[in-house]
């Protein structure tokens, strides 16, 4: 019984309440939702935004933000698809090792601007997110990299499977998402991650090395934004310098927030994200079933992650409350 | 032995320093160098061709980016009042689209116009009950309503361009005193705002809450009130921008002023608006607003790719912070 509430008074519990809540709801309107079919359908639609999720919680719980990984996306992917026009015989993993890497630089340079001249994280990226998009359109010269360059192998990941009919690229994302976790709970540096975002001002003094710390959390996302970069090769087949990766920040930001990982930093779980971008992905999957455009996705995601915050303060108000209580 | 300490013994070495030269207190203001650079902007410009300096095609290239830079003036003042707003852009497109669907829908044209200026002031104001009342921070609230306003331009109008009356079209065809109509609205917005910001009680305490937001309501300035008004007036200038931009392109999309956020947010940081608040003036602005159309201007004339643009743009930005940040740490010791 103490078992169960400690569950329940978990911040996870609530996010899995509203998707079961939701699910529930449309599936009563839509019985066709609550079948095996769309529970493929929502694994599908995820992939990309879980692994650049896992990427931007660690950088919103350091207390920064990263706005430009859909331009890294873009970049990554573009960098690999190059590779494979231009090189169609190279062993075609190497496209995972390139675009990670460029992902990595990419983020490490942001991480460089926002350590080396302590400028504030969404300003430096909100510049780098139009610097990297330009880039892109310049590498590629404005040219989409057709469906015969992206290797088929790749294109396979997101439709043949291992087990179960499962697809390689959902293992993939849970993949992601439990190395993120031993990162983040059980590794000295993800510790470190949460301490600084607890508190910056203590972190150094407890001897954490805030510059190094800030470069990691960085380089980390830009290195998963640009494995989704790679992955969205995979999952549809082109890459397109304007498309791809084109408002990606908002939706894993978005997810992220949903999750709880708070925005004042040193908090925020993994379990929590994982859910956050299910409720997403539930959101995105429903829409059609109810004869909603898809014109009203953006606005949806914009009003959930303005309820999210308000749930964020609400918890904090309340947690406030807890110990003040206890005190008296 | 006296607890009287003597007066006219310095108490620390900073104290006792010389004060600096009236030319170095010049040459470190960020506007003073936002002013050189648009200097060198024109030089290096009217290399690149004969036709760059003339004036009638700046002024016209300046309409194009004039409804950014009357938002980026406003927006000035909201940053050094210690926030950030990101949804701008996205709000000029959904006043600008409701004002447009009310129209076409038949509703009086003033009516119409007063839809979309109400439209902007409300969302201006949630800005603010979210970022004062809720006390959550405003750069992530703002790309929260960013998107939501965009979203819902985007619900409103489809993947449709809405058409505005024939006679509304071309505000930037309007000339007054030879300069074109959004120009003059502009530079009239620039010296209102400068002097609110300069003279007035209300802009020296716009400064005091960026500096130390809890020293000011110390000092019994009402911070929460401050910041909700800069917030509805920066909801209700963009409504205003949007109006024109619907103006000047005679027809409303969901994406009118696409990315306009970095424009704004370059402007203000290119003409030395401190990013954590309490320092910037009007008048970085209105000469920063002017050397981001000669910049592009310049790369259109030297016929970069719209690609590099954004490069430079992106590096612009950064560019202009680490500067403006570099200059005030000098300052400050």
């Amino acid at each position: 019984m103490n078992l169960l509430r400690a569950l329940l008074m978990r911040r996870e519990a609530g996010i899995a309440v509203m998707i079961i809540l939701f699910c529930l709801a449309v599936g009563l309107y839509k019985p066709q939702f609550l079948t095996l079919n769309s529970l493929r359908i929502i694994l599908l639609l995820v992939p990309l935004i879980m692994i650049g999720a896992m990427g931007q919680m660690l950088v919103i719980t350091a207390r920064h933000v990263d706005l430009s990984i859909g331009s890294i996306m873009a970049v990554a992917a573009m960098a690999s698809g190059m590779m494979f026009r231009f090189a169609p015989e190279i062993w075609w993993p190497l496209g995972f090792a390139l675009s990670v890497g460029t992902g990595a630089v990419l983020g490490l340079f942001n991480g460089l601007l926002v350590t080396l001249f302590r400028l504030p994280a969404i300003i430096v990226t909100l510049g780098t997110l139009n610097l990297y998009r330009g880039l892109t359109f310049i590498m590629s010269d404005a040219r989409q990299i057709d469906r015969q360059y992206v290797p088929s192998a790749l294109k396979a990941m997101s439709q043949t499977s291992p087990i179960f009919g499962i697809p390689w690229i959902i293992f993939m994302m849970f993949g992601v998402a439990l190395l993120t976790y031993w990162f983040a709970m059980h590794s000295r540096m993800g510790r470190q991650i949460y301490a600084l975002g607890s508190n910056p001002v203590a972190a150094p003094l407890r001897g954490i090395d805030v510059t190094r710390v800030t470069l990691v959390v960085f380089a980390i996302s830009g290195a998963l934004a640009g494995l989704a970069g790679i992955m969205y090769a995979s999952r549809w087949g082109f890459v397109n310098p304007s498309n791809t990766g084109n408002g990606f920040e908002f939706q894993v930001i978005a997810a992220v927030i949903i999750g709880g990982v708070s925005i004042n930093g040193g908090s925020g779980t993994v379990l929590g994200t994982v859910l956050g971008v299910l409720l997403l992905g539930c959101v995105a999957a429903a829409l059609p079933l109810l004869g909603i455009p898809g014109a009203a996705q953006n606005s949806i995601y914009g009003a959930v992650i303005l309820v999210a915050l308000l749930i964020d303060r609400l918890v904090r108000r309340q947690g406030l409350k807890a110990m003040v209580g206890a005190r008296a | 032995m006296t607890l009287v300490p003597d007066r006219h013994a310095p108490e620390s070495a900073r104290d006792a320093a010389p004060p600096r030269p009236a030319w170095q207190v010049l040459l470190i203001r960020p506007e003073v160098m936002t002013f050189l650079l648009l200097i060198a902007g024109l030089i290096v410009g009217s290399q690149l061709s004969e036709f760059f300096l003339d004036v009638d095609y700046i002024l016209k290239s300046f309409t194009l980016s004039a409804e950014f830079a009357i938002v980026a003036l406003v927006l000035t003042m909201v940053i050094i009042a210690g926030e950030i707003d990101l949804s701008p852009a996205a709000n000029m497109a959904l006043s600008a689209c409701l004002f447009a669907w009310a129209q076409d829908a038949g509703l009086p044209f003033g009516l119409a116009v007063a839809i979309g200026l109400l439209a902007g002031l409300v969302m201006g104001a949630v800005n603010g009950v979210m970022v004062i009342a809720l006390q959550l921070p405003s750069i992530i609230v703002t790309i929260g309503t960013l998107i939501l306003y965009r979203g819902l331009a985007q619900v409103i109008a489809g993947d449709q361009s809405i058409r505005v009356p024939e006679w509304y079209i071309g505000i930037d065809k309007v000339f007054v005193l030879g300069l074109p109509m959004p120009v003059v609205i502009f530079a009239l917005l620039a010296v209102v705002l400068a002097l609110v910001l300069g003279t007035t009680i209300f802009g020296r305490q716009i400064y005091l809450v960026g500096t130390n937001e809890v020293a000011a309501r110390h000092a019994g300035v009402r911070s929460a009130r401050i910041k909700m008004i800069l917030f509805m007036l920066l909801g209700v200038t963009a409504a205003v921008a949007g109006l024109m931009t619907a103006s000047r392109l005679g027809s409303v999309r969901y994406d009118l002023g696409l990315g306009g956020e970095l424009q704004m947010v370059l402007m203000a940081m290119l003409g030395g608006t401190y990013i954590f608040g309490g320092r910037g003036t009007i008048l970085g602005t209105f000469l920063a607003a002017w050397l981001l159309v000669i910049v592009s201007t310049g790369m259109i004339v030297a016929n970069w790719l719209p690609a590099w643009q954004l490069c430079v743009l992106g590096v612009l930005l950064i560019a202009s912070i680490i500067a403006t940040n570099l200059i005030y740490s000098r300052t400050q010791r």
